[in-house]
């Protein structure tokens, strides 16, 4: 079996700052650059969107730092090696630096500055500080700390301050001398001194340094070895995760895992000031080279933007990162968006066409204590009717501990505030954790149909006794086994409900038990059935491997239809009447890839080659253990979106002006319309502020179509997909190449398999 | 930024009858005025002028009562027997009566000494009415016969005899001179016609008849005996249309109330029940023995309810202006125009506008959580007033802090005097369903932290006593709950023996759950 190489690839997706480590830059008040994978993304402050990237790195841009000389240039390394320097206005590469071992961070000091000259410390592999000077590199010291945090420069670059665990060094250029000043491991209160981050003083000799337990010193007189001294002062519980000095250096930011930012007057001893409830903790904090504006990045893929004020003015919001995704990937049918977890109690709504985050969805509605090895209450599960008007959301606390705690809820669509709000919870659903939920697909009554662990799946409907609210309707169970996964049919005439190694087929209306289907052994994962012309199927996954697919009617031609199963790092694409795969690729990518989604697209493509047909209604995307988005994409479409990217790059390159920033958002969203198309690539490019108002009307005569479009795609999203997790663990290097020998071991199994036995029992049936 | 979410308490809906416009429209009214009367109170009956007064029947005496007056305005004492069914003539002005010996006696409202006499019922007469012309009286007897008389000349003006038993219900028709309606023991009801001179329609209520009424419209009747009301359509010719079973011993009267027409149905059983419309049951009235007759004052303003051990209550309906006068003693807040300063002006079109934020108003438990002054925030949850009316606030906040992993730092170093009145509240509520799980931890948690110090306290001890003599009658019960499950269970499996899956109560698999825990609390304090 031999597939055409080069048609399918996969395109990242975005999910900025993937390194959150010293990732961020307040380039001006008007732009704030991150690092994103392979690339440097400016945002604007102002409107907070997106304006372009920097891309040329090859590798994973690992640091970022403006230029001093010069604040419309910026340094980036990259641990491929290179340090480039960019115009990040306009987006243009000035100039490469190829220093040959991968990079860690880059710090930048205005008083080495020169042409061509720039002073870069280097964290190699072997921990290593380097200097380069036009590639000459000179070591300064072994003893870095990984965390690039633990390391700044001094007044005017005058010394280099770096810490490693209970040590803070202190280099001197003139003297070529490091004097280091050591913390005792513990103190007697037991507290851990460990450094976790530096700032110096931007006029004045004073380095502050933050620690494990939360403290900030602040040393001084470190010119002399012996005459040192330090003041300490202590507000975070938990360890600092930044600090930073205003330009002027009259006030200290610090930030840490409570997520507030706190801002310590410089010279004043206590005084202070706070901005709680940020976000998911604070990972890095920046200011503006006019002290006009902070900016800080979050856990959570975000960044704050806040004023000298002390007010937030601006946020910008990623796919929110959240600890885990433990709601499967959805798609809310109403707008296309993908649901998922996101902050710590939400699910985020990301829209996929617009590349944009929508909005957080409160769930749990609790204040959120952020306190490390705190129990918090999580979304476990969540599930959308199809009209997208219902959605049932279950969270959970205690997981680890015996009393677990659990709520279902029901949100209906709210058509005027245009979000879902909270119909009922129901507190004691069941006896023990809901293992799964899903509702019935029909367009009249809506039905919810919850299992668990206690052995029972329950029904539930709304509306009894004329009543808005949801409560039981049935309670069934088969033999006291434990249920594992639940399906509808499309038309929500049958109910599927497996039960360890037994399916059981019930009717909604009389909640008759129809028949059980036997498996072969094992315990029986995921259940399916399939939509529109194979509704007829029920396709199952197994503890062991195994894809089993009923046909619930007499077996007649089987049409297409398509069954994607994601290992670790492989994916095969079935068809159901064929044992063997229709597609496969192996090494998808390097991590673990946890979820998987099909997304309706706008308009099917008409891709005749019959490897990618399945990706012609819908596209597949999939999520890693690392928070990373990935989608098919077919050979033709990355043409068309290479196309379109450069487009974008050009003209929002452009200054910001007032008339830019009323059209600017427009214009993007305009653009993103037409990628699908061929006509974006046709366009002739308008030149800036010519915007005329013919363009908008085309443009509004797009969305309209791409609308039709959108209903009539909608409920044609044929395929089903279900995944599997590998349950060996190791490092990514190891495993890759053992599982893909592994996977095809399976898929020869797979072949090999008699299948006869599935034949009686259909040939049995009548 | 997102501002400090407070604490989510939950309320579970509560069970049992849902608030209408109707239960409330009946709950309006005072606590009844008891008047003692010498006898049973058998009838009641409002006159239809303005004051309207009412005439009570009791024993051997007719008292004719003002709305508001406890003292009767006027008393008819001439009778030797029992008296029965005082009723006022549609002006107001005339009163009959029959008697156990079989008279009928008619009084002028303002005079003392009967106008008439109609003799020749050879029994007691247990039911009198005028006519609707106001010239004729029709009664009904013992002796199974009714008889109307003429009131000018008091003569017998015809003497039927269709009923088989003794008639104890009569209604005269208000829109038509010559038909009444009769009830009767022998089970039946019937419509009789004095222009005919015999029965035009005959319905079978199945019970003794205690009371017949007639809608205003006269398209329905209704019909109470044993323990069944019926209603039934006259237009149809006589089809029963309802049949009500909400009293569990013989409803012996039933009126209508001026507004909305609803139906009142009084019993022995000690209840007054106000039906809806589609004849649900919205209102309940309690009073303190058998129900024999009852009336509803024009506009509902007094409803009068007469008992067997001669207790006449009479309740009187609230108006806004009782209201006003308890207000105004109470202290008065800021006035309207203080809130709304402001809040009305509406901007021109080239005013520049600052918004204010929005303040958030919090609870003091709230405030204090948003400082995490735990302790202090389960003091302000436990004070008296939320403890006692409100438990589930002061449950959110147990739920809040155990949630925050604080719950063990609140509950410790506490004094003996806040001690108590934690061990109170559980003592209180830890059997509540909806509160059982929390407090169990509080419990828990409590005596983890005072294990060591609990003798030094005998009040606390015995608090501890109390707490495990409760828990262990509830593990107690909670096995017999679980006994009869099993009893059900078994039944249900022999009921249904092709069916694989069950039907399943839900409430009571909760309850397996809960008395695991119950129990492992009251073996924790037994150890103690």
């Amino acid at each position: 079996m031999k597939f055409p190489k080069g048609m399918l690839e996969f395109t990242e997706q975005e999910s900025f700052f993937r390194s959150p480590i010293g990732g961020l830059w307040m380039a001006s008040i008007k732009f704030v650059l991150c690092t994103s994978g392979d690339s440097v993304k400016v945002y604007s402050t102002r409107t907070e969107e997106w304006l372009h990237s920097l891309q040329g790195h090859t590798n994973q841009v690992t640091g970022i730092a403006l230029n001093p000389a010069n604040h419309l240039q910026v340094y980036s390394c990259s641990a491929d090696g290179t340090v480039k320097l960019w115009d990040f206005i306009d987006g243009i590469l000035i100039k490469t630096f190829i220093i040959g071992y991968p990079l860690f961070a880059i710090y930048v000091s205005e008083k080495h500055e020169g042409i061509g000259f720039q002073l870069v410390a280097v964290h190699l592999p072997k921990s290593a500080e380097q200097e380069v000077e036009a590639k000459e590199l000179s070591a300064v010291s072994r003893h870095i700390s990984p965390n690039p945090s633990c390391t700044a420069f001094g007044r005017e670059g005058q010394y280099i301050a770096f810490a490693r665990n209970l040590q803070l060094n202190v280099y001197f250029f003139r003297k070529q001398k490091t004097y280091s000043f050591s913390l005792k491991a513990t103190d007697k209160k037991g507290a851990k001194n460990a450094f976790t981050c530096i700032a110096c003083h931007p006029t004045d000799d004073c380095i502050a340094t933050g620690h494990e337990d939360g403290k900030i010193r602040l040393w001084r007189n470190f010119i002399h070895k012996k005459e040192y001294t330090y003041s300490t002062q202590h507000w975070h519980h938990n360890a600092v995760n930044t600090l930073c000095f205003t330009p002027e250096g009259t006030n200290l930011l610090s930030g840490g895992i409570e997520s507030v930012l706190v801002q310590w007057q410089y010279g004043t001893g206590n005084r202070k000031e706070f901005l709680p409830r940020l976000g998911g903790s604070i990972l890095h904090v920046s200011t503006s080279s006019d002290g006009q504006l902070f900016c800080t990045s979050h856990s959570d893929n975000k960044i704050t933007v806040i004023e000298s004020s002390f007010k937030v003015c601006g946020v910008i919001q990623g796919l929110v990162k959240g600890d885990a995704v433990l709601t499967d990937l959805m798609i809310d049918p109403r707008s296309k968006a993908l649901v998922l977890n996101g902050k710590p109690g939400h699910l985020q709504f990301y829209s996929l066409l617009r590349d944009k985050h929508l909005y957080n969805l409160d769930i749990v509605q609790q204040e959120y204590i952020y306190e490390a090895g705190l129990d918090q209450f999580e979304v476990v599960k969540a599930a959308f009717d199809i009209k997208g008007y219902w959605l049932a959301t279950v969270e959970e606390r205690g997981q680890k501990s015996s009393d677990l705690e659990f709520f279902l809820k029901l949100w209906s669509y709210d058509e005027r505030t245009q979000s879902f709000v909270l119909n009922t919870t129901i507190t004691a659903a069941h006896t023990d954790r809901i293992i799964s939920m899903c509702f019935s697909s029909s367009e009249e009554t809506t039905m919810l149909v919850t299992i668990a662990e206690d052995g029972q799946f329950k029904a539930w409907c709304q509306g009894v006794d004329d009543q808005n609210f949801w409560s039981c309707d049935f309670v069934g169970s088969y033999h006291n086994l434990k249920p594992t996964n639940c399906s509808f049919s499309a038309d929500s005439s049958l109910l599927a409900v497996s039960f360890q190694e037994v399916i059981t087929i019930w009717s909604p209306d009389t909640w008759e038990l129809l028949t059980t289907l036997c498996q072969p052994p094992g315990v029986i994962r995921d259940l399916c059935f399939g939509r529109l012309s194979c509704s007829k199927y029920l396709i199952s996954t197994t503890t062991r491997n195994l894809l089993c697919c009923w046909n619930l009617l007499t077996c007649a031609f089987p049409p297409r239809m398509n069954i994607i199963i994601i290992y670790s790092a492989a994916m095969f694409v079935f068809k159901p009447n064929e044992p063997r795969p229709l597609f496969t690729h192996k090494n998808v990518c390097s991590e673990k890839i946890h979820r998987a989604v099909f997304v309706p697209r706008e308009e099917p493509l008409n891709n005749c080659d019959e490897s990618s047909q399945w990706l012609n209604r819908s596209q597949l995307y999939f999520l890693t253990q690392n928070m990373d988005l990935l989608t098919f994409s077919t050979a033709t479409e990355e043409d068309r979106m290479l196309s379109s990217s450069t487009r974008l790059v050009i003209d929002d390159s452009v200054a910001v002006t007032p008339f830019y920033l009323l059209l600017g958002k427009h214009r993007q969203q305009q653009q993103k319309l037409n990628t699908p198309s061929h006509q974006a690539a046709d366009r002739p490019q308008q030149p800036q502020g010519s915007v005329t108002i013919t363009e908008e009307m085309e443009s509004s005569e797009q969305e309209m179509n791409s609308e039709k479009e959108e209903e009539d795609s909608e409920g044609e999203m044929e395929a089903c997909d279900s995944q599997q997790e590998l349950r060996v663990q190791g490092s990514v290097d190891e495993v890759t190449p053992k599982l893909s020998k592994a996977q095809e071991r399976e898929l020869k199994r797979v072949r090999k398999t008699d299948f006869s036995w599935m034949a009686g029992l259909i040939a049995s049936k009548p | 930024m997102a501002s400090f979410k407070p604490t989510k308490v939950q309320f579970l809906p509560k069970l049992g009858e849902k608030v209408t416009e109707d239960t409330l429209y009946w709950k309006n009214y005072k606590s009844p005025v008891q008047i003692k009367e010498f006898g049973a109170v058998t009838k009641i009956d409002f006159s239809p002028l303005a004051p309207h007064n009412y005439a009570v029947t009791a024993s051997t005496r007719i008292h004719v009562y003002g709305l508001h007056s406890q003292e009767p305005i006027r008393s008819f004492t001439r009778f030797r027997d029992t008296a029965y069914g005082g009723s006022f003539r549609g002006d107001g002005k005339l009163l009959v009566a029959g008697s156990e010996e079989g008279l009928i006696r008619l009084f002028d409202i303002s005079g003392r000494v009967a106008l008439r006499q109609f003799t020749g019922h050879s029994k007691a007469v247990h039911v009198t009415s005028f006519l609707s012309d106001g010239f004729r009286v029709v009664s009904g007897s013992d002796d199974l016969t009714f008889r109307v008389w003429d009131v000018p000349s008091a003569v017998e003006l015809s003497s039927i005899t269709e009923h088989t038993d003794y008639i104890r219900a009569l209604a005269p028709s208000k829109l038509n001179p010559d038909l009444f309606v009769t009830g009767s023991y022998d089970h039946t009801v019937k419509v009789f016609d004095m222009r005919s001179g015999s029965s035009v329609m005959t319905m079978q209520h199945g019970h003794p008849v205690e009371c017949v009424l007639l809608y205003p419209s006269e398209a329905l009747l209704v019909s109470t005996g044993g323990r069944y009301v019926k209603i039934w359509d006259l237009l149809k010719g006589g089809q029963e249309l309802v049949s009500l079973k909400n009293h569990h011993k013989t409803v012996t009267c039933a009126c209508l109330s001026s507004v909305g027409n609803k139906l009142l149905t009084g019993s022995l059983d000690r209840h007054v029940k106000v039906y809806n419309s589609s004849y649900k049951v919205v209102h309940n009235f309690d009073c303190d023995a058998s129900i024999l007759s009852m009336a509803v004052a024009p506009d509902d303003e007094v409803v009068a309810v007469g008992m067997t051990n001669g207790v006449l209550s009479v309740r009187h309906r609230k108006h806004k202006k009782d209201k006003e006068t308890l207000t105004s003693r109470r202290r008065r807040g800021p006035s309207y125009r203080v809130f709304v300063k402001g809040k009305n002006f509406v901007p021109r079109q080239d005013d520049f506008l600052v918004s204010k934020p929005v303040k958030q108003y919090l609870r003091k438990y709230d405030k204090q959580l948003k400082s995490f002054e735990v302790s202090k925030a389960l003091d302000t949850a436990l004070q008296t007033w939320t403890r006692t009316s409100k438990p589930e606030v002061t449950v959110a906040v147990i739920i809040e802090l155990n949630r925050r992993g604080t719950l063990k730092n609140a509950l410790a170093g506490r004094n003996e005097e806040s001690l108590t009145k934690i061990l109170n509240f559980l003592l209180k509520h830890i059997f509540d369903p909806r509160f059982s799980r929390p407090l169990l931890t509080v419990g828990d948690i409590v005596l983890d932290l005072y294990r060591q110090v609990l003798h030094q306290s005998p009040v606390v001890e015995r608090q501890l006593q109390r707490l495990m003599e409760v828990l262990g009658r509830e593990a107690e019960l909670q096995q017999e709950l679980l006994q009869v499950l099993g009893i059900l269970d078994t039944l249900f499996a022999s009921l249904t023996p092709r069916k694989e899956v069950l039907w399943e109560e839900h409430c009571p698999m909760s309850l397996n759950n809960h008395c695991v825990s119950v129990s492992s609390v009251s073996a924790d304090v037994c150890r103690i």
